[in-house]
């Protein structure tokens, strides 16, 4: 038996395990088995990853089962490991495994937590189907499971109108996504006449420069299909314009927005660009498109989170960006650069993910940063490694010698010079705006952190910690005397509430995230994008373009250090902002209102999209609803028919007088009626 | 000899009677069921007529089971009314609809 096999099989029997059985097993058995199967997947997991990098592996294709043999359509349920899907089922299983454990604690007064375990497995099962995928429609079935783990875990706390809404906003933007992914599957089988990945990448080269017709067009097939599954992968990964769900996707619990909506499922765009590298090579317009498309998210994400308040949505916009990051570099050629930032990105934002999660169950479920403040002392242990996330995303590092720094700061200032390094006209655009965005992430996640550990509290404000004193009773003779006087002064004050660090379940997996966010690009930086052992280590599972890195690895020095200026500049204007000077932020937004509405708007994409599609469709569908249903075929068709014989019954029922002597009359003219018929007529 | 045309005639004059008994009467059951009594005598009488005339006794033998079932009908009806007007205390025929629908 294959290792694989346990890792992809595991969670699924787990997940069937906890969600159907849950009820009778009882809660306990039923984390146990989720949390379990996922740490033997991660071990197994690392075991693989660490062969491939050793050079002791090979690739392999595990098959399973037959699934379709119908004419020249033929796919099997086949399992493929390669380097590709080692770094993904290491990325997968490691976060799931830690989001798994973090939920014992985060979870722990749910009362629906067998359904929650399950759902997460559900998810690790079809994202591990999705990575090693040997065919574009096994992927798609792993696309789908994702999609649909991801709706039952954002409306998981479904009495929350605004949980089920957020759930129906992420599966039908995915729709539309999933819609260009199915035609650019279609496509394909069209054009190569097979879905087996390697089959068409193999092919794929050689179709460059040929055309095919659509919608009465000759478009460049590659450029197409490429074109295509990439919508697909814009849904997925919340590229702009199909980004609207991802910041929604946040109502959802936060250890799924950790797992799903930062580490894994959307990653799943970039690491589906990567494995289809050869096919997107072939059109240079559609790595264009990419580049183009990866580069304006980037930025356009960054400027929203630079403006948000809510804990989680700051973090949400920061993974919108940092995925753009990805999808450029894989957009310049920079593959293994694009992976290697999908990599130190699960670890580290995962972590911040986590640690907000922390910081909101210590806050009591407040995610508003405007009353946090001041909670380094309380929650140490949070604050730290928040800290160690935050110099992870922004960067820090020094390129001294081999240079060292954090996850961050190898994998994003290789995305940045991979993109001076690529020389077109996109990747210079996409440098610039990287460079810029680079000291908004910084700015943001500064703020962030500021706004949260440092400052004086401002808890007494917040309804949540009031509900809590008031609701709880934990310490009454403090609060009486503070809630009272703070009723009147609610812009500081701790309102005599003490945040409580998270307990050991939550602590242990962001400290191993930590330690991943500490080390994951300084460990592997060399295999993923060092133009002499990179090559190696991919072995043909992306496209890996020697040059490229060379090039970046001989950019000018400004273009080295852009990036780490970049992200100081980006700390120094939040720590004025925000910890030296705070009225900036008010009379920033007071002098430009204009720009801050915007931004904190995000750019009105959701009040666009509301008059665009939203408001039509509403309007198409109560047309239908009202006047077609209701107003056609229910008012001619049951409604119609039972007034018809309820007004036969009243008319009918108005000969029945009850007299005798009418019923005798017509007795009697009927009988001469039918007398005379005889007589005369029917002779 | 009187000819079969007078039987015939008192035999119409005797069912119009009977029918405009029954819808002309407003007020009394016990006048209805006597102008069906006269409607019966009516065809009796044809059919006593028509039997003679032509020398069929079978015509006859129909007359004698009218009368008999006439009878019959006519106990019936009556205990009928009087179970009716003990219920009700009248037996006005513009009050009797309370089978209307």
């Amino acid at each position: 038996m294959h290792p694989i096999l346990f890792i992809v099989f595991l969670p699924l029997i787990a997940a069937i395990v906890a969600g159907l059985f849950g009820r009778w097993i009882g809660k306990t058995a039923a984390k146990t088995v989720t949390t379990g199967a996922l740490f033997i997947g991660a071990f197994l997991s690392w075991l693989i990853f660490l062969q491939f990098i050793s050079n002791n592996a090979q690739a392999e294709v595990v098959p399973v089962l037959t699934w379709i043999h119908s004419g020249t359509l033929n796919v099997d349920w086949a399992l493929r490991v390669d380097s590709l899907t080692a770094v993904m089922l290491v990325v997968v299983t490691t976060v799931s495994s830690l989001v798994h454990l973090y939920s014992w604690g985060y979870m722990e007064e749910d009362p629906s937590q067998p359904r929650f375990f399950a759902y997460l497995s559900l998810f690790s099962f079809a994202m591990l189907m999705l990575v090693t995928a040997d065919s574009l429609v096994q992927m798609f079935f792993g696309w789908e499971g994702v999609g649909l783990a991801s709706y039952l875990l954002i409306g998981f706390w479904y009495h929350k109108p605004s949980a089920n809404a957020a759930a129906l906003k992420a599966f039908i933007v995915n729709r539309v996504g999933d819609f260009g992914f199915s035609l650019g599957i279609f496509g394909t089988f069209l054009v190569f006449g097979t879905v087996s990945i390697p089959a068409i990448l193999h092919a794929a080269p050689g179709m460059a420069g040929s055309t095919i017709g659509f919608a009465g067009m000759r478009v460049d097939t590659m450029t197409l299909l490429c074109l295509l599954l990439f919508v697909g992968a814009m849904g997925k990964s919340a590229q702009l314009p199909l980004h609207t769900w991802l910041p929604d996707a946040m109502e959802g619990p936060t250890p799924v927005s950790a797992l799903i909506h930062a580490a894994t499922m959307v990653t799943a765009g970039v690491f589906m660009v990567c494995r289809l590298s050869p096919m997107f090579e072939a059109s240079p317009t559609a790595m264009h498109t990419v580049t183009w498309v990866g580069a304006i998210t980037c930025f356009f994400a960054a400027t929203v989170g630079c403006a948000q308040n809510d804990i989680k949505r700051v973090i949400a916009y920061s993974t919108c960006s940092q995925l753009g990051y990805m999808f450029f570099a894989a957009g310049v050629g920079a593959y293994g650069t694009a992976m290697f930032h999908l990599f130190t990105h699960a670890f580290f934002k995962a972590l911040l993910f986590l640690g907000a999660g922390s910081v909101i169950h210590a806050m009591h479920h407040e995610q508003d940063m405007r009353y946090y403040g001041d909670l380094r002392k309380e929650i140490p242990i949070t604050f730290w490694v928040m800290l160690i996330g935050t110099l992870a995303i922004t960067g820090v590092g020094l390129d001294i010698g081999t240079g060292i720094g954090f996850a961050g700061f190898w994998s994003k200032d290789a995305i940045i010079e991979d993109s001076w390094a690529s020389g077109t006209v996109s990747g210079t655009i996409a440098f610039w705006l990287g460079v810029i965005v680079a000291m908004m992430t910084s700015f943001y996640s500064w703020r962030l952190i500021f706004m949260t550990f440092f400052g004086k509290p401002r808890w007494a404000a917040s309804e949540h910690i009031q509900h809590a004193l008031h609701g709880d009773r934990e310490d009454p003779s403090e609060e009486h005397g503070d809630s009272a006087h703070d009723a009147h002064a609610v812009e500081v004050g701790s309102g005599g509430y003490h945040p409580h660090e998270s307990p050991l379940t939550m602590l242990v997996p962001i400290c191993l995230l930590a330690v991943g966010a500490i080390l994951a690009g300084q460990l592997f930086h060399t295999i993923f994008v060092d133009p002499e052992r990179a090559p190696a280590f991919w072995r043909g599972s992306v496209a890996f373009i020697r040059e490229l890195q060379e090039a970046a690895e001989h950019s000018a020095l400004w273009v080295k250090l852009s990036p780490a200026i970049a992200m100081l500049l980006g700390l120094w204007i939040a720590w004025n902002n925000y910890v030296r000077n705070p009225e900036v932020p008010a009379a920033f937004v007071k002098t430009f209102p204009g720009i801050y509405k915007f931004v904190s708007n995000k750019w009105y994409f959701d009040e666009l999209y509301d008059v665009i599609f939203v408001k039509p469709a509403l309007w198409l569908g109560r047309l239908f609803w009202h006047g077609g249903d209701e107003g056609t075929i229910d008012r001619f068709g049951p409604h119609g028919a039972a007034y018809a014989v309820g007004l036969g019954n009243r008319i009918t029922a108005r000969f029945q007088s009850g007299y005798l002597y009418s019923y005798a009359l017509v007795m009697l003219l009927g009988l001469i009626g039918a007398a005379s018929w005889a007589i005369w007529w029917a002779r | 000899m009187i000819g079969i045309n007078s039987y015939l005639f008192v035999g119409a004059v005797l069912f119009t009677i009977g029918v405009l008994g029954i819808f002309l009467n407003r007020r009394n059951v016990i006048l209805m069921l006597m102008a069906i009594e006269l409607i019966l005598l009516a065809v009796n009488i044809n059919l006593v007529a028509f039997s003679a005339f032509l020398g069929d006794l079978t015509g006859q033998v129909l007359a004698m089971f009218v009368l008999t079932v006439a009878a019959a009908e006519a106990a019936i009806g009556l205990a009928i009314l009087v179970i009716f007007f003990r219920r009700r205390g009248s037996i006005a025929v513009d009050d009797v609809n309370r089978m209307h629908g």
